[in-house]
């Protein structure tokens, strides 16, 4: 169990992105280990989302290497290549398919986009259509199954994203501010649903601003600033480190 | 639940029922119903039916893209063009071997026979073959270059438009060998049946018919497969499908060569209904024209599309005649007017208003 858990899910060394002159990320490095939600915390503009980028294929470092279990060179590959190694992300703003069914959604999920022709007629699988009913049960949402995923409430449409990644069992899953607009009810039940992602095959990495809901979850906080790593260890740590306090938690 | 969702389907499946009697209707309503009685149909009737049969399959073909996968072609007209120019080649060759008279144009740029390459289109069946390898690789290519460098929304359409128009002023040229302006037209048999025939026209009207009923079951069965659930998805949120593991330029490609062959076997039943094939089959203002149609009918419905297309084209054809002046404001007017009041077209606000009385649907 303990060596499992130090293993490295995604290293990134001395990453530099830029932006027309814009540096966005500076000579970051990082590691990203199985078993762990890590909590990626910092200012506006520290690199947070940036760097979820990267690890996506989204945008394309200008130097430094990011790579996935230590052998697969995550720069090199298209958003598509990276989501099927099983790097699921969700984004900030609730990225779902709205006309379709609640169940449709996940149901594309799972088909991770491997065969085209084949999904002109086949259905899937025994044990596909299992997972997707034990996803819909781990998401609150059997019985909106047949409901156009369009009218869903803002948290429902949050766990219904997360339940798009989790179909596909990903090792890696990067999520952008799951609990932004969430009401507190809503927000203690994604609580307890990312904390039932922790896995020792899995990587949780969580960008948020809320620092009780960091506090709940996180076994380890990162704090970026300017697109540098600042600080990092257990929330009560980064909550005492000095300059942490200086520019982030302080005022 | 179950239930609505039958019903819903079956109105949706409505229309090939409504298809077929159509096409049993005309060669009924020429021969067997008396030209004094108002169902009878008259030759110009059924040639018209025929025409807009395919203007259905062409707003078809561009529902497939435009509605299910969010690709606004405003050059569709290019691969009904193409269709329509490949088939006349056809009818000028069994003209030929039919009268033994070179057709005019080639008279005047001094040829004594069919350019070599003519032989391929000795053949009907293989006519049809070409046509829909020769749209399919044209589409391809297109499709290939402009999804994969991620060209999306209104740059997409420009670029569409532009190919259109460019197409036409290529083809202007006499020397390109396929008419210039004029075209190519004084055809007389297709597949050994004289055109002039009633008969003739009466089976081309009806092969317009079923080849719409067959079109719209496929894509219709393509729609609500997974497949078709995924061109939705991409729709809406292409960046989620790829961050999902979907190709999503591959699925684009997929359906936009569909529905460029689809729109090319259109023009291929349309140029020996018209007689005739010119450069204005790919005007602009045609590729404009069609999305107008299934804008219309209600995009996205696939039903919508074949409605907008029949409407406006009937409408076109009797207020054309009556009062060709008005005929442009009174289609402007009306689009304005759908488009403002009923966003989703007049199949889909019906459907709206459906599922709204319990009647279970969606787009």
């Amino acid at each position: 169990m303990s060596t499992v858990l130090s293993e490295t899910a995604i290293y990134i060394s001395g990453l530099s992105v830029r932006f027309a002159g814009f540096a966005a990320i500076t000579n970051l490095s990082m590691e990203l280990r199985y078993g762990e939600i890590r909590a990626i915390i910092g200012p506006n503009g520290a690199g947070k989302t940036t760097l979820m980028d990267v690890i996506t294929g989204k945008t394309r470092p200008t130097s430094g290497e990011v790579f996935l279990n230590k052998t697969i060179d995550l720069t090199q590959l298209d958003e598509t290549a990276i989501a099927r190694l099983g790097i699921g992300r969700k984004f900030q703003k609730p990225s779902i398919f709205e006309a379709l069914y609640v169940r449709e959604n996940l149901e594309l999920a799972i088909r991770n986009g491997r065969g085209y022709m084949a999904m002109m007629r086949s259905r899937l699988t025994r044990e596909q259509h299992d997972r997707v009913d034990e996803v819909l049960k781990m998401i609150g949402l059997v019985d909106e199954g047949r409901r156009i995923a369009g009218t869903l409430s803002h948290g429902q449409k949050q766990w219904l994203e997360i339940g798009m990644l989790l179909v596909g069992d990903p090792h890696v899953i990067l999520l952008d501010e799951p609990v932004a607009g969430m009401t507190d009810h809503e927000t203690a039940r994604t609580v307890e649903l990312i904390a039932g992602l922790k896995s020792p095959q899995r990587a949780v990495v969580v960008i948020e601003h809320d620092m009780d809901f960091v506090g709940e979850i996180a076994d380890l906080v990162s704090v970026l600033h300017e697109g540098q790593l600042l600080g990092e260890g257990s929330m009560d740590k980064v909550r005492n480190d000095a300059r942490v306090i200086q520019v982030y938690l302080g005022r | 639940m179950f239930a609505t969702k039958w019903m819903d389907q079956s109105i949706e499946f409505g229309i090939v029922p409504v298809l077929i009697l159509v096409t049993l209707y005309l060669p009924f309503a020429y021969f067997a119903i008396p030209a004094s009685n108002a169902l009878h149909l008259s030759l110009f009737g059924i040639n018209l039916i025929g025409q807009i049969m395919c203007f259905a399959l062409l707003a078809l073909a561009l529902d497939l893209v435009w509605g299910l996968c969010g690709i606004l072609s405003l050059g569709h007209g290019i691969f009904f063009g193409m269709g329509g120019y490949l088939m006349a080649m056809y009818l000028l060759n069994a003209a030929y071997l039919d009268t033994h008279v070179l057709p005019d144009f080639m008279q005047y740029m001094g040829a004594s026979a069919f350019p070599a390459f003519w032989h391929v289109f000795e053949r009907l069946d293989v006519t049809v073959l070409v046509t829909i390898a020769l749209t399919a690789a044209v589409a391809g290519a297109f499709g290939f270059v402009t999804f994969r460098s991620r060209i999306n929304g209104v740059y997409l359409s420009i670029i569409t438009q532009a190919l259109t128009y460019a197409l036409m002023l290529l083809l202007f040229i006499n020397d390109i060998g396929l008419g210039g302006n004029n075209g190519m037209t004084g055809f007389t048999r297709i597949a050994g049946y004289r055109l002039e025939a009633v008969s003739t026209q009466i089976g081309l009207a009806v092969c317009s018919c079923l080849l719409l009923v067959v079109a719209y079951i496929g894509v219709r069965f393509l729609a609500r497969s997974s497949f078709g659930r995924a061109l939705i998805a991409v729709r809406d949120d292409e960046a989620r499908m790829r961050f999902l593991g979907y190709r999503t330029h591959t699925l684009k490609l997929l359906a936009w060569c569909l529905s460029a062959v689809l729109a090319a076997l259109a023009g291929m039943l349309y140029v020996p209904q018209v007689g005739i094939v010119n450069p204005t089959i790919v005007s602009p203002q045609l590729s404009v024209e069609i999305a107008v149609w299934v804008a219309i009918g209600g995009r996205g419905t696939l039903i919508g599309a074949i409605v907008g297309a029949i409407l406006v084209n009937g409408l076109k054809f009797w207020l054309s005649a009556q009062l060709p002046s008005v005929w442009p404001f009174i289609l402007a007017g009306v689009t304005l007017i759908i488009t403002v009041y009923f966003g989703n077209g007049l199949w889909g606000t019906l459907k709206a208003a459906a599922s709204n009385t319990g009647m279970g649907a969606r787009r």
